[in-house]
């Protein structure tokens, strides 16, 4: 028989209309205090960021984060293996450290170590063209990385001034350049991103060979027009619509009773109370376009060989994963790591710093 | 209702009319024609051909001679393989729409019952469990699952077999392909779900004795998936794009996997047949859930 407990509410059912008692919990210590006396004041970005490590999902996203940065800018220096050199020992290539396991030599590395040479360890093992694949893996996350973080910067750039102008201005300039974005945004953008690479892969290919920027990889570039092409629509619109409720308050019309120009009210009286919310678009964009490159890299679109980037090397291990299965997990658990590090700090950064939020 | 109606087609329109501009305009811009070969025909044979194929036409002319045919179901021929691209699109999208149709559904089921299911066991485990689960789909790109479940399920347990022509076993693939849309769907339902429960009609349902079950799934349930509509257009659009990178991954010969083998080829009336066909089954896809969704519910406004 079941025994009714009488030092407890019964339990709520779904869609009850009872209390639920758990609600209601003791006030902390702290709570008590701010009762009797106003707490020192404190700026938004402090109470922001105090909320934001209260989070422990953020918290741990950040760490990581911090992690990967430390390892990406300091691993070059202490391994001593380019991403593009082939392993040599003695002076001469060494054509047996193809395709090691993770932390194990050649035979001609470990003969040289019995000769009383110190090697570094091979930590992911190398990969076909006896290159250590742990540098590789690294260079890869750096270009994927950058990619994200420039990426973002150039749809931030573009959308806030094509949104700020649209949203200042009004009127019929606002209605058409709105209606270009309604345009660009119905666009399917991978269809796009995957059909500018392949021509700006040609068109820039020819014309900037021999060049610094050439150098970089018309991929690359191709990458970053198609970013600063297609995806600064969002960012506009978010801008936009920040802008146009921004600008009928009564401090901007005595900003402009006061004689400020358009610009100075944009950047000084409207910007700054928005820029938290375009801010964490900003950051929610970074790991999109991680996406992004590592999709048109695996499709072969992407980053020119031999620089690596996370979805080239996921794409290039796939030949032989059977074998090596180990050379598709790392590049495939960075590029998770990194997506999902950047969505919840974006998740975490919108809960603390969005004033639509804020209670 | 009819403005609004007359406004979005118009839009997809206009959208489609730019997807063929851009390219058509895009594809020409790349440097060497179609006969720019190792071997060289003579000049007169070239000259010839040209005329054939209305090369020597001015660009923007060429491009209405294209449009035309586009329209009426002639995409040009492979330059790889020779056969008419609307017989290989049309061969091959039948099985890029059925692994998209399958994903679409899974995504949009599951995704309706999880999501409801986490907003009415909110901040208890069950919806701590989905959200930890939609959290972590959002974060793995499909092509990183694919590999990897191709990897494990098919080539190492042997759980599943892998891709062939006679023997086609979509499991792997759907779930490549659904579950990040289905973290989507799972999210949207719920915020749109604990938005809708907090609503005063349902405390009045409750209030009248109407059964929780049917609180649940006449008022509350029916009211939420009103903006999971709006999503129907994108999650398309996600899934056929998606569809690319699975079929790349297990070797399915669906028109998304031709896509990439004609990137992989530089095969540019092949790119752009795809791309004009893909875009604008997109577009109007994208169309028909935003009509959708403006019929379903009369409390849009249109201005």
């Amino acid at each position: 028989m079941r025994t009714q407990r009488t030092d407890k509410m019964p339990r709520a059912q779904l869609l009850s209309m009872h209390i639920d008692v758990d609600q209601f919990i003791p006030a902390t210590d702290e709570e008590k205090v701010r009762h009797e006396r106003m707490m020192e004041s404190t700026t938004f970005l402090k109470d922001g960021l105090r909320k934001l490590f209260k989070k422990p999902l953020a918290v741990l996203s950040i760490v990581i984060l911090a992690l990967l940065l430390l390892t990406i800018i300091f691993a070059p220096m202490i391994v001593p293996y380019g991403y593009d050199e082939m392993i040599s020992v003695n002076g001469s290539r060494d054509r047996t450290a193809k395709n090691l396991r993770p932390m194990t030599y050649s035979v001609n590395e470990q003969k040289a170590i019995e000769e009383g040479q110190h090697i570094f360890p091979h930590i992911f093992g190398t990969d076909e063209n006896s290159r250590d694949y742990f540098i590789r893996v690294v260079y890869g996350t750096r270009v994927s990385l950058t990619v994200g973080l420039f990426a973002s910067l150039i749809v931030l750039f573009i959308g806030l001034f094509y949104g700020s102008v649209a949203g200042y201005i009004g009127g019929t300039v606002d209605l058409v350049m709105m209606r270009i974005v309604d345009v660009i945004y119905s666009l399917p953008d991978t269809l796009m991103v995957i059909l500018l690479s392949v021509v700006l892969d040609q068109v820039l290919g020819t014309s900037l060979r021999g060049t610094a920027l050439g150098n970089i990889g018309t991929n690359m570039i191709s990458l970053f027009v198609v970013f600063a092409l297609l995806y600064w629509v969002g960012m506009a619109r978010l801008v936009r619509g920040q802008i146009l409720s921004i600008k009928n308050n009564e401090y901007v019309l005595a900003a402009r009773a006061l004689g400020a120009g358009p610009g100075r009210i944009i950047t000084k009286h409207i910007l700054p109370n928005c820029i938290s919310v375009i801010f964490i678009a900003t950051a929610l964009q970074v790991p999109a376009a991680i996406f992004t490159e590592s999709f048109l890299s695996f499709i072969g679109l992407g980053v020119q060989p031999p620089m690596p980037s996370l979805g080239y090397l996921a794409n290039a291990a796939r030949g032989g994963m059977q074998t090596y299965p180990y050379k598709l997990a790392f590049p495939a658990l960075g590029i998770c790591l990194i997506v999902l590090s950047f969505n919840l700090l974006g998740d975490g950064l919108r809960d603390a710093f969005d004033p639509k939020l804020r209670r | 209702m009819l403005k609004y109606a007359a406004k979005r087609i118009l839009l997809a329109v206009v959208t489609i009319f730019v997807i063929m501009v851009v390219t058509f305009f895009a594809m020409n811009a790349i440097p060497g024609g179609p006969f720019a070969k190792e071997k060289a025909p003579e000049p007169a044979v070239r000259a010839a051909l040209e005329k054939r194929f209305h090369l020597d036409r001015p660009l923007v002319e060429q491009f209405f001679l294209y449009t035309g045919n586009v329209l009426q179901g002639n995409f040009g021929i492979s330059t790889k393989t020779g056969r008419e691209i609307s017989t290989t699109i049309f061969e091959s999208f039948s099985i890029s729409a059925r692994l998209g149709g399958i994903s679409v559904l899974v995504a949009l089921s599951f995704g309706l019952v999880l999501g409801s299911i986490a907003a009415l066991t909110r901040n208890k485990l069950p919806d701590q469990l989905i959200v930890f689960f939609t959290t972590l789909a959002a974060g793995v790109p499909s092509f990183v699952l694919g590999t990897l479940m191709l990897l494990v399920f098919s080539l190492m347990l042997k759980w599943f077999p892998v891709w062939s022509a006679t023997n086609q076993n979509y499991v792997l693939p759907v779930i490549a392909l659904s579950l990040y849309p289905m973290a989507h769907v799972t999210r949207l339902t719920k915020t749109s779900m604990l938005d809708v429960l907090g609503q005063d009609y349902i405390r009045t349902a409750r209030a009248k004795g109407v059964r929780p079950s049917l609180v649940i799934f006449k008022h509350a349930l029916r009211n939420a998936l009103i903006p999971v509509i709006t999503y129907i257009g994108p999650l398309t659009a996600y899934a056929l794009t998606g569809s690319m990178v699975v079929e790349h991954i297990f070797s399915i010969g669906g028109l998304g996997s031709k896509f990439i083998t004609g990137i992989d080829n530089r095969d540019y009336p092949m790119i752009m047949g795809t791309t004009i066909f893909l875009a604008s089954l997109m577009v109007l896809l994208t169309l028909i859930s935003d009509l959708l969704y403006s019929a379903v519910d009369p409390r849009i406004s249109f201005d």
